[in-house]
């Protein structure tokens, strides 16, 4: 194994190769295609780091990345610390507790003293939506990464959607990809959404109305407003919405929503909106199925069709880590010409 | 013997349906000639010459938060009331959620004093609904009538019991004192940070509808009507809201409206990307988050018709500061409201220059429009408040339309420095203020 060195995060210097110009990545609604590329064909690169027999480069050796989580979550975080180690770099995750500001520290004060402390990068979940914003606002230097932001956005796991939909498909362009369920509390819709508007695909949400958020129909928001969100397709009927899809996401369904009074139950949430294999009949034939997980097998997804030949829920999680390599990877200066031998 | 004598002045009295230029003479505090070249006749007297500038009676603020007592560290009663007078307005009508709030004559008592001794501009308490704000039972509107207040409201939050609702309506009318509501239904808006929309689904932030404001507005109404009350509809917001008043109003109905400077020019928008129309990149403006929330252009515009043609009576502020504290936070955590009393006037010029209204109608909704509205006059000692006839209080303010102005928030008399306008350039200005023939406030360069 050869090492190579990445330039010090101080380097202003552009990447050689393939776009990048972000200090934070937030979310995906201000990224170009051209960047999203660079982030899939390094991707590219750090799953063959990821297959290697010992799946380690120094290549972030000296960089600090903080985790700093306000909620809970297994995968992602467990998805960043394995992203930051086979790179490299030293990994510290922090859980703090949004109560914390009763304490009298405010998200501030903590990133504050985090960046203080020599981190490069922080990855911050948190139930506010825009709280890393909040963050990146006030962090000077140093890079901010959302990992989950309240209802609002969950850009790495777009990116890893994106990526592990174009290992298959290659281009994107015209692909029509379905998320079903719960839109309206979705960060991982919302990120989807701009990346797959971005990558040409045709996107279709799904979902009874109580849980479809308002203004989303390109008529339901006034003229001048139709680039102040993504281009999709609203529908309310799950088989209308499948018919013809590339791509079919079934998204994770809280059991909150029965209590505030959104849905009459799981039972007849599954009833209507489950993505079982007779309703998958009408899409695509070489369609692939998905899900951001945690699932809830026999309520958003039947558990005959999440094992099934189509799906590659497994390996969303996989390239989760190599396009989390990825970001780290550019945030902290290096660039994808620099080979990760 | 104390005299004024304002020189040469547009003076724009809506109340008297006076618009020409004219000398004023105020003598003790008391308005005493309004004429062309009165003021020369006067030998000894303090002198303002206005040439080119537009005199008017005080502003009279129906909806301002002063913070005092308990919150002191958002806003003082000396601080809020200095804001005021730079803003423009020689009354300003205190909301009663302070701590304690304002549900006892010795909680209101302690306003006035403290206004007495600190205040620089008049200040009328308004009492509490309900108890302790808490919407379980009604306050002791008699005793409150007694100690000062001018109207009873909860503002901050609706009196969402109908029932309870209905009985403050009824009672009030024993004191005739305006029952004035905060409409959105709890229900509705509980867990939404801004209007339910577009923007706060780009945000992923929870919406408060309009019909959280308007079916309130609707239910206030019909019991305002059951009970012969006379109903105030705090901060108007959205289109629906407008028609709902206009047809009650068509019909009779005592209801009265008021709207703010914001809800007049500022949309959703304004939340996620300020006034920019480049929707690429999204910020949370804690600064823009206020209740109820900053609409659409459709909203915009119906409350720009409804205070043109009187369907809404009076502009008022919501002057809501807060602590930097209270706003750098999370969105859904940061305080709503908007430090606005200063910045007013500037901000509805915006509407006189774009030619949506006229300025003598604007000045009338920021005088006689809220006086009327409240029937201010009625009460012991206000009698000619929010006019220049000659025998009335010696409020007034001088204008510069056209001033063009950076709003700096380090610079406002107000503790709270959170305006979602920091650094936009307003074009008009308030030069000088006179409460009572004081000088409370004057802008340098004024030639005296």
């Amino acid at each position: 194994m050869t090492t190579t060195t990445v330039p010090p995060i101080e380097s202003t210097k552009p990447a050689s190769e393939g776009a990048w110009r972000h200090q934070h990545v937030l979310d995906l609604d201000d990224f170009g295609r051209d960047e999203i590329e660079t982030v899939l064909n390094l991707t590219d690169r750090m799953r063959e780091v990821l297959d290697r027999r010992i799946a380690r480069v120094p290549a972030l050796r000296g960089h600090t990345v903080v985790n700093l989580f306000y909620e809970a979550s297994t995968r992602t975080r467990a998805s960043f610390e394995l992203a930051g180690k086979v790179l490299g770099a030293d990994v510290i995750s922090l859980t703090a507790s949004a109560s914390s500001v009763v304490k009298g520290e405010s998200l501030i004060d903590t990133v504050r003293t985090i960046r203080a402390m020599g981190s490069d990068v922080i990855v911050m979940r948190h139930s506010s939506a825009g709280a890393p914003y909040l963050a990146s606002e006030q962090i000077g230097t140093g890079s901010i990464v959302n990992a989950g932001d309240g209802a609002h956005a969950h850009p790495t796991q777009a990116l890893l959607d994106l990526y592990t939909m174009r290992k298959h498909f290659g281009d994107l362009t015209g692909k029509r990809v379905v998320m079903v369920g719960d839109i309206s509390h979705s960060r991982v819709a919302r990120s989807d959404m701009w990346g797959l508007a971005a990558m040409g695909a045709e996107v279709v949400v799904c979902g009874p109305p109580t849980l479809l958020p308002r203004g989303l129909r390109v008529g339901d928001r006034p003229a001048h407003a139709e680039t102040g969100l993504p281009r999709v397709r609203v529908e309310t009927d799950i088989t209308k919405a499948i018919e013809g899809a590339h791509v079919v996401m079934a998204l994770r369904l809280q059991n909150e929503r029965q209590q505030g009074g959104l849905l009459p139950s799981m039972h007849e949430y599954a009833l209507q909106y489950q993505v079982t294999a007779a309703r998958l009949a009408h899409a695509h034939p070489e369609h692939l199925l998905m899900h951001p997980g945690p699932k809830n097998e026999g309520i958003e997804i039947a558990g005959d069709v999440a094992s099934g030949q189509h799906s590659i829920i497994e390996e969303q999680v996989t390239n989760g880590v190599a396009v989390r390599a990825a970001l780290l990877y550019l945030l902290c200066g290096g660039t994808a010409t620099e080979a990760l031998r | 013997m104390s005299t004024l004598a304002i020189h040469n002045a547009r003076v724009i009295d809506p109340a008297l349906g006076r618009d020409g230029i004219a000398d004023i003479v105020i003598v003790d505090g008391r308005i005493a000639r309004v004429g062309p070249n009165e003021g020369d006749a006067v030998i000894e007297a303090d002198r303002i010459d206005a040439t080119g500038l537009v005199v008017t009676p005080g502003f009279v603020d129906l909806h301002t938060h002063l913070r005092e007592p308990g919150f002191e560290y958002k806003e003082t009663i000396a601080s809020g009331t200095l804001a005021a007078a730079r803003g423009g307005f020689t009354t300003v009508c205190a909301m009663p959620n302070t701590m304690p709030v304002l549900d006892s004559r010795a909680a209101v008592e302690s306003v006035l004093r403290e206004a007495e001794s600190s205040g620089h501009v008049r200040v009328l308490p308004v009492g509490c609904i309900t108890a302790g704000r808490a919407g379980k039972e009604l306050s002791p509107a008699g005793e409150l009538a007694r100690a000062g207040v001018v109207a009873l409201t909860d503002d901050g939050d609706a009196v969402g019991d109908a029932s309870l609702m209905r009985h403050a309506l009824e009672y009030s009318t024993v004191f005739g004192l305006p029952v004035a509501q905060h409409c959105e239904d709890p229900a509705l808006v509980r867990d939404g940070h801004m209007h339910e929309g577009w923007v706060a689904t780009r945000l992923g932030l929870r919406g408060r509808p309009a019909s959280a404001e308007e079916t309130m507005v609707a239910r206030d109404i019909a019991l305002a009507e059951l009970a012969g009350a006379h109903l105030h509809i705090q901060h108007v917001s959205t289109a629906g809201s407008v028609a709902i008043i206009r047809a009650a109003r068509a019909r009779g109905a005592r209801v009265t409206a008021e709207v703010t400077p914001h809800h007049l020019t500022l949309t959703h928008e304004e939340v996620a990307f300020g006034s920019s129309t480049d929707f690429r990149s999204i910020v949370y403006n804690a600064n823009a988050k206020v209740n109820p929330p900053l609409r659409e252009q459709v909203d915009v515009e119906a409350c720009i018709a409804a205070l043109r043609d009187g369907v809404i009576d009076a502009v008022a502020t919501d002057h809501a500061p807060h602590a930097v504290s209270d706003k750098q936070l999370e969105f859904d955590l940061a305080a709503a409201g908007i430090s606005g009393i200063e910045t007013a006037f500037g901000l509805l010029m915006t509407l006189v220059h774009s030619g949506q209204i006229e300025l003598p109608t604007l000045i009338e909704r920021l005088t006689a429009g809220p006086v009327r509205a409240w029937r201010l006059d009625r009460l012991p000692g206000l009698e000619g408040i929010g006019t220049l006839a000659p025998g009335a209080l010696g409020d007034l303010v001088i204008l510069d339309p056209n001033a063009e102005w950076v709003v700096d928030p380090t610079e406002f008399a107000s503790m709270g420095k959170n305006t979602p306008l920091t650094g936009r350039t307003l074009r008009g200005r308030v030069m000088a203020t006179v409460y009572g023939g004081k000088v409370v406030h004057a802008l340098e360069g004024l030639a005296v």
